[in-house]
């Protein structure tokens, strides 16, 4: 039986992380469906159908599946389940907050957040703020698996032609009614996909502050981060949070800024490729997973970084 | 309105992990536990919504071993009116201890069911949604701020683009983020009076709920340890490495 893999998207286009999961549901079976669920959605299921790993595409349209609500949507994949052996969607918040409520309805035990297919029914994924990793084995007939984005690289998203096949609506659930949705609008790369990430901390001291870091980032090109300290201080808006209850982040660099390196923090960085901690305290944990480390304020640290980004004749995008 | 809030013990936040030799588990053995910090969170929502005079009984419940009944003890010396411990030995899945949640739930019938959007041990993130799928009640996860309206919840809701505002009606689920509130601490006259609050305790085979684990697991090992990095003397020479041995910029 088939994979059916949960196309995440925002009605107009594929969110980015639908082609991780894609990754991780070819590396299971290499006969993938997908299903997306939207309103007015048929550019994003065009999409779908030209990644090459996707053999069929099932769309399903309503204006209650507008706002992406898991009571709206679980019915729909619950009933297209029995043709399928495994449930794939990504471990974001759109995968956490939907995958559980299909499983439940069909009695399966879920595999969350796997950062590894071992074998179509067995997976590697990170437990107590990933330090320590289980190997887990589904004996569940059907299996649903949500999985770690950044632990799979994208599929290609061009070059295959699925076939687009249209699927019935379910009744809407009338005791949840979306209201609104706050994004913050930039123009910096997403955090959960971008190259380079610039991260600050309690240390920071302030909102305002932070114009130190969106200055560097700017010039690297980088997405900016902050721990949950920041956040809770008010200095930064919460979908900029990594860590175990926030974002997991993989960039080529990661560069941690008066962020002591709590585990729950290094639980959302630790996997990136080369990271750099600036703390004036020498012997905070951050310093343990850097690779570059610089013991020093970052009120004078942040000015002379700039300056000499200035100095560099090419930087990298 | 009465409110069940869910409550888990587990491994200290502030613990550091390790992992048994014999790659059976993590070593629990004399180590701190705690009551899993954002079921704090709900525990401390749902007092606060009692106190101004929303809700008219906070019962706190957890599912797990004879240890487990201190976390019930605690959520009462904060604040709650009276406990369950359902009993049961070994490592539930989230599936089974939801099944149980919706035993109690048929049982309190009460009007909203509080707990934490994930337990920091096994980073499952399932709990709140399975049981809101099996009761069929609205769910708002990982909730930053929640509005009690007669009988609707207005719920901000944190996701990865920002927030979202939600409305649902009860019966409900609101699974909470660290962010809802700042757990109070108990006093110390609480804490004594919370020894004379009840707890009643429930036998899980007692319950008709099949538990059994679905999941073997089949290791537990260290995550790949990093390589020790250098410390630089200053910004020219970190801005030089990064330029010319790593060359990420």
């Amino acid at each position: 039986m088939a994979v059916l893999l949960i196309a995440e998207h925002n009605n107009k286009e594929l969110r980015p992380f639908t082609l991780n999961a894609a990754t991780a549901a070819s590396q299971i079976d290499s006969d993938v469906h997908a299903v997306i669920i939207g309103q007015n959605s048929a550019d994003a299921a065009k999409q779908l159908s030209e990644l090459p790993v996707v053999k069929k595409v099932l769309s399903v349209e309503g204006a209650h599946y507008e706002n992406f609500t898991a009571e709206n949507f679980a019915p729909v994949i619950v009933k297209l389940a029995e043709n399928y052996s495994h449930i794939v969607c990504s471990a974001n918040t759109f995968g956490k907050n939907l995958m559980p409520r299909i499983a439940a309805h069909l009695d399966i035990s879920q595999v969350s957040d796997i950062i590894k297919v071992i074998s179509p029914d067995t997976f590697l994924r990170p437990i107590y703020a990933g330090n320590a990793f289980a190997t887990i084995k589904s004996n569940d007939a059907k299996k649903c698996v949500t999985i770690r984005p950044t632990s799979f690289d994208p599929c290609e998203s061009t070059g295959g032609s699925a076939p687009i096949e249209k699927v019935d609506a379910s009744e809407e659930f009338s005791n949840t009614k979306f209201i609104k949705r706050e994004e913050i609008k930039s123009d910096r790369p997403e955090l959960g996909t971008a190259r380079i990430v610039v991260s600050g901390g309690r240390g920071m001291q302030s909102g305002d502050n932070f114009k130190l870091i969106t200055e560097i980032a700017d010039k690297l090109g980088a997405a900016i981060g902050a721990s949950r300290a920041a956040v809770d201080a008010g200095y930064i808006s919460n979908d900029h949070q990594v860590g175990q209850t926030g974002k997991v982040v993989v960039p080529d660099l990661y560069i941690a800024v008066g962020i002591s390196g709590a585990i729950q923090h290094l639980a959302g960085m630790k996997e990136s490729k080369v990271i750099v901690a600036i703390n004036k305290d020498g012997e905070a944990p951050i310093f343990s997973v850097a690779d570059y480390g610089l013991e020093a304020d970052l009120f004078e640290a942040l000015p002379q970084f700039m300056e000499e980004l200035n100095k560099l004749n090419t930087i990298q995008k | 309105m009465k409110i069940l809030v869910a409550v888990k013990r587990v491994i200290d936040y502030n613990v550091q992990i390790r992992v048994k030799e014999d790659g059976t588990g993590v070593v629990t053995d004399n180590v701190k536990m705690s009551t899993n910090p954002p079921d704090d969170n709900a525990i401390e929502e749902a007092v606060k919504i009692k106190e101004a005079g929303k809700a008219t009984e906070v019962v706190a419940v957890t599912v797990g071993e004879e240890k487990a009944q201190e976390t019930v003890r605690k959520a009462l010396a904060v604040g709650a009116d009276r406990g369950i411990h359902v009993k049961v030995d070994g490592i539930l899945e989230p599936l089974a201890v939801s099944k149980i949640l919706q035993k109690i739930v048929d049982k309190e019938k009460p009007d909203l069911v509080f707990m934490g959007k994930q337990a920091i041990d096994d980073d499952c993130n399932q709990t709140g949604q399975m049981l809101s799928a099996l009761l069929n009640w609205p769910q708002a996860t990982f909730a930053s701020k929640i509005d009690v309206k007669d009988n609707k919840l207005e719920v901000t809701r944190e996701i990865d683009e920002g927030l979202e505002t939600i409305e649902i009606n009860v019966p409900a689920i609101v699974t909470c983020d660290l962010r809802l509130n700042e757990p109070r601490y108990a006093s110390l006259p609480n804490i004594m009076k919370a020894k004379k609050k009840p707890i009643e305790e429930i036998a899980a085979s007692d319950l008709g709920v099949d538990v059994s684990p679905r999941l073997e697991q089949l290791k537990v090992e260290e995550p790949p340890k990093r390589k020790a990095g250098i410390k630089v003397a200053n910004v020219a020479e970190l801005v030089q490495k990064l330029k010319n041995e790593a060359k990420v910029i």
